[in-house]
């Protein structure tokens, strides 16, 4: 468990000074156990808010457009694959829960179950996009490409940007795996780490919106 | 004094977390898609991504022991999406 400072604690001569005795509990009183801090460095959420507010003005920029032709729209939905969509949720929520994992081992100094942890968050996020792919070629050869409504071009434009993150994420889980390999992390290197784990997230929970509104929202 | 342990790793309440986003995608699935249309099963579903968003970035992002200001704009945010997303479905 994490020490924690100790607010009015005596000085480490404290034999020398007033009592001569060591303190007790009354003498020192405990911080709060849930010290308030920024996960990773303070300049990534900066990037990370940022891509929040963008993906929050396509998703409100798709439900505009759907209002203008809501049957289309429902019709259009109903083609696609949601058992994959459903599938893919999963995927990525198991993504994510295995870096928490790692971050908690990378902490506890278990890196090789860190290691570990971050491959299998990878695995995740292949399948995602093999799934992903499987389902663009299922539906492109069904004859539902981009141009055949506005419901598709939405629907290729959404999941093509989701799918680019995803990616980029993957490429981000390889460069903490790499930090996995060394036998300590500086503190600096740390909050990298959490850096990189809150991106992964991020796509987690963008993807946890865009699910609903392309597969359910009828 | 006992060192961490692998069982330490999964005894979390992010693991808790993840039981609950899995029952909650499984039940915005059940609603959306095995009980047909209408506004009311729109606005579960978005409510239910809100809630599953808001999860993600307490529990995995570490967001409820962030700053106030930090986790306030992201819980602003959440509310926000989700208000405004039902909003439109609804008025437009």
């Amino acid at each position: 468990m994490r020490k924690l400072p100790l607010r009015n604690a005596r000085p480490l001569d404290y034999r020398s000074t007033v009592t001569d005795r060591p303190p007790t509990s009354t003498d020192v009183q405990h911080v709060p156990t849930c010290r308030r801090r920024v996960p990773g460095e303070q300049g990534v959420w900066v990037l990370l808010l940022g891509d929040l507010l963008v993906f929050a003005l396509f998703f409100i920029t798709f439900i505009v457009e759907r209002s203008k032709a809501p049957d289309d729209f429902d019709i259009a939905r109903r083609t696609l694959h949601t058992g994959i969509g459903l599938t893919n949720t999963f995927v990525l929520l198991t993504s994510s829960l295995m870096i928490v994992i790692a971050v908690g081992a990378v902490r506890t100094r278990m890196l090789l179950i860190a290691g570990h942890a971050v491959l299998a968050a990878m695995a995740c996020g292949v399948v995602f996009v093999g799934l992903k792919c499987y389902e663009y070629g299922s539906m492109l050869s069904a004859g539902y490409g981009a141009g055949a409504n506005e419901f598709y071009l939405y629907y290729y434009i959404l999941t093509g940007i989701h799918l680019f993150h995803v990616c980029l994420g993957l490429a981000v889980l390889v460069a903490l795996w790499t930090q996995t390999r060394r036998p300590e992390l500086s503190p600096t290197r740390m909050a990298v780490f959490e850096s990189g784990t809150c991106f992964w997230h991020l796509v987690d929970m963008l993807w946890i919106v865009l699910f609903p509104l392309l597969y359910l929202v009828s | 004094m006992a060192g961490p342990s692998v069982l330490s790793l999964i005894r979390n309440r992010a693991v808790v977390s993840w039981l609950i986003l899995l029952v909650a995608t499984a039940s915005s699935f059940a609603v959306g898609v095995e009980h047909g249309t209408g506004s009311l099963v729109a606005l579960v579903v978005l409510a239910i991504a809100a809630i599953k968003m808001r999860l993600v970035g307490l529990d995995f992002m570490e967001l409820r022991d962030a700053p106030i200001p930090l986790r306030a704009a992201f819980e602003v945010y959440c509310i926000a999406l989700w208000a405004t997303l039902s909003g439109i479905y609804l008025w437009l």
